[in-house]
């Protein structure tokens, strides 16, 4: 019943390396975090899982099917959805028109509609500046459309990367805290974090990136008192 | 003599822009100078030319020729293009490859089909003219104006105004990005690929049949043109385009009617010479087609 196992992942950048062989599961329901210092290969692996880059090895099954090397589209079309690092709004173009682009795949108008107006609900600002271009938003209004826009594809696997970078503690909260509801509402998310005490919390699984290796995974809870952890990541 | 002029300059201006739509709509979209470009302008000239020496009449050839030039340039370009920028190569790289491309290509048709100028057959628009409140137009000049008129409307439309078009938008900003939501970019370079093209095969058309000659350097003659008006309009911007088009259109015809006729191609890297010193992201300081 798992939806996501990845195993034996190498990928590389010409002939350096960024990701040597990892293995890892996701499964349905389950918030799984990913961390590990910058340049560890977290946005590589995000990355790879969305079809932006070739894998030089290895397999991603989602629900029993390998879709490493397949096209960024196809893979968005099984329904793993990705809040890119940076949170990549389309910045000329309106909150609404970044909306649509995430329902691009939707056939179904009233399900798209229905969910626009959970998203608006839910983002009540987002309401207030549907006509204006997503590059307006302050960077804490973009992360959340970031978010709605990815949640407007109705994720069966939602990789988020790196949500709470460069924003305000006080908004760095509210991710956390939308993700803790997505996570209520049961949705299996792939979570990379910087912020590994806020992802450890949230989390059930987590797994510790080093240079391209899993150094450490298990419960996020059993993880998040592993003393090299919490002096490497918790500032402890 | 002045109105005259500028009716003249307005109408040449409209087909400068008609052909720089293309090549601004393709570097806008796919962050590529692409010199092939020229081609699919002599390219939809002879699909015309030879469809009407075959007897079609000009309402068929036109169309005929713009999907033609727009298929070419979907073959030209995946074959060309599709390595490029799947390494995101920059812009110089598109440049040197597409350069050495096309005057390959135009070296070819020129060695297969000669370098003389062909003419279309008479009569296939009326050759009179018409006397508008004392100005002359040919009835060829009121035909480039029309379809000029709602090729560009028509490009507008699509960009603004539909689903495709936001979704070319979209991948003019963040092709990654726009990716992740789910549309084709492969497929949708391919689309713009042939709309670039078709634009370029209908310019081609329609100023064969202004100038009345035909000849495989055509569109190398016209590249160098629609480049001052992409540059000057600013890359990418389907209004700068527009614009800028009308202008060169209208200064080549006032430097050829009041100085020398032999001047007007220098007065017009003269002003791409200038914009680029005084505004490097030409005269309206937008650069993307995503603001079209």
């Amino acid at each position: 019943m798992s939806t996501l196992t990845i195993s034996g992942l190498h990928v590389a950048y010409g002939r350096t390396e960024a990701v040597r062989g990892i293995d890892l599961t996701v499964a349905e329901g389950q918030v799984v975090t990913l961390i590990g210092a910058n340049g560890a290969g977290k946005t590589t692996i995000l990355r790879t899982l969305s079809g932006l880059i070739r894998p030089r090895a290895g397999q991603i099954l989602f629900d029993g099917r390998d879709v490493a090397g397949m096209a960024p589209h196809l893979i968005a079309g099984l329904g793993i959805v990705q809040v890119p690092e940076g949170r990549q709004v389309f910045a000329d173009l309106t909150v609404g028109e970044n909306l649509a682009l995430g329902a691009w795949l939707v056939r179904d108008a009233r399900a798209t509609q229905q969910r626009h107006e959970t998203i608006l609900a839910r983002f009540p600002r987002l309401r207030e500046r549907l006509g204006q271009p997503a590059g307006a938003l302050s960077g804490g209004e973009q992360q959340m459309l970031a978010m709605g826009r990815a949640l407007m594809a109705a994720p069966r696997l939602l990789l988020l990367d790196e949500p709470s970078m460069g924003l305000a503690p006080l908004v760095v909260e509210e991710i956390f805290a939308l993700i803790a509801e997505l996570k209520a509402a049961g949705t299996t998310i792939l979570l990379v974090e910087q912020n590994a005490s806020a992802a450890l919390e949230v989390a059930d699984v987590a797994y510790v990136l080093e240079v391209g290796r899993i150094t450490l995974s298990g419960p996020a809870a059993q993880v998040a008192r592993n003393p090299a952890v919490v002096a490497a990541y918790l500032g402890g | 003599m002045l109105a005259q002029q500028l009716v003249n300059g307005i109408l040449l201006g409209a087909t400068y822009a008609l052909f720089a739509l293309g090549f601004t709509l393709m570097f806008g979209v796919l962050r590529v100078i692409n010199l092939v470009y020229g081609f699919y302008f002599t390219a939809g000239a002879f699909v015309a030319l030879w469809l009407t020496q075959a007897g079609f009449p000009l309402v068929l050839a036109l169309p005929a020729a713009a999907v033609g030039a727009g298929a070419i340039a979907v073959v030209l370009d995946a074959v060309l293009l599709t390595r490029l920028r799947r390494t995101k190569a920059d812009e110089l790289s598109s440049l040197m490859v597409t350069l050495g491309a096309v005057l390959a290509l135009y070296a070819g048709m020129a060695a297969w089909l000669g370098p003389d100028i062909r003419r279309l057959r008479p009569g296939l628009v009326g050759s009179g003219a018409l006397d508008l409140w004392g100005l002359r137009v040919t009835v060829a000049q009121l035909l480039i104006l029309a379809a000029s008129g709602v090729l560009v409307g028509a490009l507008l439309w699509l960009v603004r105004g539909t689903r495709l078009g936001l979704a070319i938008r979209a991948m003019a900003e963040k092709p990654d990005a726009a990716a992740l939501m789910g549309i084709n970019t492969a497929g949708l370079a391919a689309t713009v690929s042939f709309i670039s093209g078709a634009l370029a095969g209908a310019g081609g058309v329609l100023i064969g049949l202004n100038f009345n000659a035909i000849h495989p350097y055509m569109g190398e003659q016209m590249m160098l043109r629609g480049f001052v008006v992409v540059i000057v309009g600013g890359l990418g911007d389907i209004f700068g385009a527009l614009l800028a088009g009308l202008l060169l259109g209208v200064v080549e015809v006032l430097t050829a009617g009041y100085l020398a006729s032999g001047l007007k191609e220098a007065v017009g890297f003269a002003i791409l010479v200038a914009v680029l010193w005084t505004r490097p992201a030409g005269l309206f300081g937008r650069t993307d087609v995503r603001r079209a």
